[in-house]
């Protein structure tokens, strides 16, 4: 039905195209002036019978379910039913109708059944019936504008322009649609653990949580001491740690030899492989890290004696690094090729050799470029997950040996949210709680690297 | 004097080749970090697209199969296949007892049955006669046969028997193993069994996601850009919106999970699983990518073309749509096209919408239950079966087909039709 109908206002949008720019021809057979080319008469008449219709038209899928829905509890209003109950009767409700219900049928729910399907049916015809008359009623409105030969260009040119600037609201609306997303849970999360405990707690075990009946109530003594994010945070922050060991010096030196020393040829070839590097997707690294890289590491380890993890930070940390080397190298070279070269031929003018130059005057001047770009990758490593999720141990302990295993934000948070969750469980809403601590770190991060390279860039430019 | 001159010119000349040493240090490491990946993943991963058939003789008995005389072809089809698939595994040794008759049915997949029942009803003369059937090998045996299992490890450290295996080398002695192109993994959906497991469910909803995300990303991405790049007003607003185009490029892609299981999932209500979730998800991430790429196209484009039109009497809407968007386009669907390959590789937020459920169906709409394929890499991978190895390689192997066949379209369509302002 909604398909029907929706098919139908695009065909009518077309068709009132032709018509518009027809009666556009018409016009101009009368030897009057036009105010517009004749198409914009036809895009007047299609948007005039488009826009309106589509309005009502969502804006009915909307609330047509909620006000369905308040409708038929109406009936069970003064019943004493608690809202999970009306919730689940209006499911049984909607599964009966569809003829999926499998329970047990009791009168009321039948009754219920029927009144929603005869809603539903009222509500389709009425539905069709208004956007009929709106359809009607702008086509008519805007074919008497045409007729009169008033503007049309302005119009449409307006409305283009307004739906260029909804369209670049996206953006806002997905960062607004993020914090959203955490923050009802975080601040229900914070209800039941304090913030102090989950800021300054060193036992993270959210597995206890889980054990809890559902019907006993909230206890919360039974969290204390379940919910401490020091161990995550610091396993996060050591295995990013480890990741920029590996990536910096190779990246850096990489893009300064790409940048400098490199011939064209090299630069060529070099440039594009070393990216492909950056294309690879971190499933990939995660199963080299947790085959190849895990189960290496360990065995080197036993020959000298070491005890090792086949789940060791090292690997997922080093894995890391590999792929955050082509960030580095690539901005960093970026950033050292915008270095003026009158600074370059100063420097050689007073006798210095190459790498005197690069170390002495184009990396202090490119510096805050390249911290830019360390810092992004910093926030990289951060946020990366699949690495961690499956070459990193699950299990949050508290070590800076790099050895044993340890385990992330990004880690605890697909753990906890993988298969069924049900909202309102504190384990469920710790994730959440995570994912808020790892969107204001790497938020951090990413303004201010973004800002120093931006004034970085505004210096040579 | 003149010595310790030169001994210092000597040292700074050192030095400067050792720096020179270390830059072409750090390239070679970075490229043989990637040699040894793409070999590793290759000398695992090809073996996957062989598969290990044992050829075993089927007599097709009508009694044993209920079937009566002259049956129709729905009588065929309902015919009973088991018993007849039992008895030709268990008549590969005469004298097998109960126990080892078991070990025998479990030397091939548990879809024996179904083979020999396509071969009848491809050819419904057999029955009553004995023909050699292609069976599927079980995963075991068909690691054995490509020797990736350790034959010498103690018996009850590993998953075949010293029976089957037994029985396994008289058949390839007779030369009744065979290892054939592995079609199936192609066609097949997930499976719990290794030897049956194909990647046809996670591909379908790979293509269903990277859909949903072009048809939702793109459109908004070209138009929020060339609103940004040819109209927007230098204000407070528009650099707050440029802020947050910025930032969102750089947000974590497990953040954009929560997002898609937070508002899709719970407020939205859409069906879990579904690459329709996985889409729209998918597309929020790339729009960033796609953006900026359209942004940098469209300022590329020299201002004598936009001067050349307004001045002929177009409006500014219409120089932008009809000369400025046009000219643009082969840099912003190379953007596109690299942002639907990072979105075809990401994993972390498909799993949080619950995309890693098994999915042994596949999917025809993007409102179907379906897993994709970086998520199937991982579902196999922490698999504990040998046998998933090498399917995980081989999955790798053509997720990276794809990217790369993605990023050489995306690179042909920048040489080919973008033009040089010069």
């Amino acid at each position: 039905m909604n398909l029907i109908l929706f098919i139908f206002i695009v065909l009518l949008g077309f068709t009132s195209y032709y018509f518009g720019r027809r009666k556009a021809y018409t016009i101009q057979s009368t030897n009057k002036r036009l105010t517009a080319l004749p198409q914009f008469y036809g895009y007047y008449l299609a948007i005039w019978c488009a826009i309106p219709a589509f309005i009502i038209f969502s804006l009915w899928a909307i609330f047509e379910p909620t006000i369905v829905k308040l409708l038929i509890l109406s009936d069970y209003s003064n019943q004493g039913y608690l809202d999970d109950e009306l919730n689940l009767i209006y499911e049984k409700t909607k599964a009966l109708s569809r003829g999926q219900f499998t329970g047990e049928i009791t009168p009321f729910i039948e009754a219920s059944a029927e009144k929603y399907l005869s809603l539903r049916s009222i509500a389709q015809s009425s539905k069709a019936v208004i956007v009929l008359s709106i359809i009607i009623a702008s086509v008519a409105y805007a074919y008497k504008k045409i007729s009169s030969n008033s503007r049309t260009r302005e119009p449409v040119e307006k409305f283009l322009k307004a739906v260029l600037f909804t369209a670049s609201l996206a953006a806002i609306l997905t960062t607004v649609g993020i914090v959203f997303s955490l923050i009802f849970q975080t601040i229900d999360f914070f209800k039941v653990i304090p913030l102090f405990d989950f800021v300054f707690g060193t036992h993270w075990y959210p597995a206890k949580a889980f054990v809890r009946d559902s019907s006993e109530a909230l206890d919360p003594t039974m969290y204390s001491d379940t919910f401490g994010a020091v161990p995550i945070f610091a396993g996060t922050f050591f295995i990013a740690f480890i990741a920029m060991c590996v990536a910096i010096p190779i990246g850096l030196m990489s893009g300064i030899y790409l940048a400098e020393y490199a011939s064209v040829k090299v630069r060529q070839y070099a440039k594009p492989l070393i990216e492909i590097l950056a294309g690879i997707p971190t499933v990939v690294y995660g199963f080299f890290a947790a085959l190849t890289v895990g189960p290496f590491l360990k065995e080197i380890g036993n020959s000298m004696g070491l005890d090792v993890s086949a789940e060791s930070a090292l690997a997922a940390g080093g894995v890391m690094g590999i792929m955050i080397i082509p960030f580095i190298s690539s901005l960093s070279d970026d950033v050292i090729t915008s270095v003026p070269q009158s600074l370059r031929d100063g420097s050689y003018a007073m006798g210095a050799t190459k790498s005197e130059t690069i170390k002495k005057v184009i990396f202090p001047a490119a510096l805050p470029g390249i911290v830019g770009s360390i810092l992004l990758g910093v926030s990289r490593a951060i946020g990366e997950t699949m690495i961690v999720v499956m070459a990193s141990g699950l299990a949050a302990n508290l070590t800076l040996n790099p050895l044993e295993s340890t385990s992330t934000i990004t880690a605890q948070i697909v753990v906890i949210l993988i298969g069924d969750q049900a909202f309102g469980d504190p384990k469920t809403q710790a994730a959440f709680a995570l994912g808020m601590s790892l969107f204001l770190v790497t938020l951090c991060l990413n303004i201010v690297a973004l800002r120093v390279v931006k004034k970085y860039r505004e210096k040579y430019e | 004097m003149n010595k310790n001159k030169e001994q210092l010119l000597n040292k700074r000349y050192k030095a400067e080749k050792r720096f020179r040493l270390y830059g072409q240090g750090a390239i070679f490491m970075a490229l043989l970090f990637l040699t040894i990946f793409i070999f590793k993943i290759f000398s695992t991963g090809y073996s996957a697209f062989q598969k290990t058939w044992l050829i075993v003789p089927v007599t097709f008995d009508a009694e044993l199969m209920m079937l009566e005389q002259n049956p129709s072809k729905e009588d065929l089809k309902d015919a009973d296949y088991y018993d007849i698939a039992l008895k030709s595994m268990a008549d590969l040794d005469p004298n097998a007892n109960e126990d080892q008759e078991n070990e025998l049915k479990r030397m091939v997949s548990y879809f024996f049955e179904r083979e020999i029942k396509r071969e009848l009803l491809n050819d419904p003369s057999l029955i009553g006669k004995t023909k050699d059937v292609y069976l599927t090998a079980s995963d075991d045996l068909d690691q054995v046969f490509k020797g990736n299992y350790p034959r010498d490890l103690p018996e009850d450290q590993r998953r075949v028997t010293d029976y089957q295996l037994k029985i396994f080398d008289q058949l390839v002695e007779l030369g009744k193993v065979e290892s054939k192109f592995n079609l199936s993994f192609f066609t097949y959906p997930d499976s719990r069994e290794a030897e049956l497991a194909g990647i046809a469910s996670s591909f379908m909803g790979s293509i269903f996601s990277i859909l949903v995300c072009l048809m939702i990303a793109f459109p908004v991405a070209v138009l929020a850009a060339i609103y940004l790049e040819e109209f927007a007003p230098k204000n407070r607003f528009t650099d707050f919106i440029e802020v947050n185009i910025n930032n969102l490029a750089a947000v974590p892609s497990i953040v954009f999970g929560l997002l898609g299981l937070g508002i899709l999932l719970a407020v939205f209500q859409l069906p879990r699983s579904t690459p329709l979730v996985g889409g729209i998800t998918l597309s929020l991430m790339t729009l960033p990518t796609i953006i900026i790429a359209c942004r940098a196209s469209l300022k590329a484009v020299p201002p004598s073309i936009r001067e050349a039109a307004l001045a002929m009497g177009a409006s500014k809407m219409q120089t932008t749509m009809h000369h400025t968007v046009p000219l643009s386009m082969p840099g912003t669907l190379s953007g596109t096209i690299i942002g639907l390959a990072q979105a075809l590789g990401e994993t972390a937020p498909l799993i949080l919408i619950g995309m890693v459920a098994f999915v042994n169906t596949i999917p025809g709409s993007p409102l179907d239950p379906a897993a994709s394929l970086p998520v199937q890499i991982y579902i196999w991978a922490e698999s504990a079966e040998r046998g998933f190895v090498e399917k995980v390689s081989a999955c790798i192997m053509v997720l990276l087909g794809f990217l790369i066949i993605m990023n050489l379209f995306a690179q042909i369509i920048r040489h080919k039709f973008e033009k040089k302002w010069s």
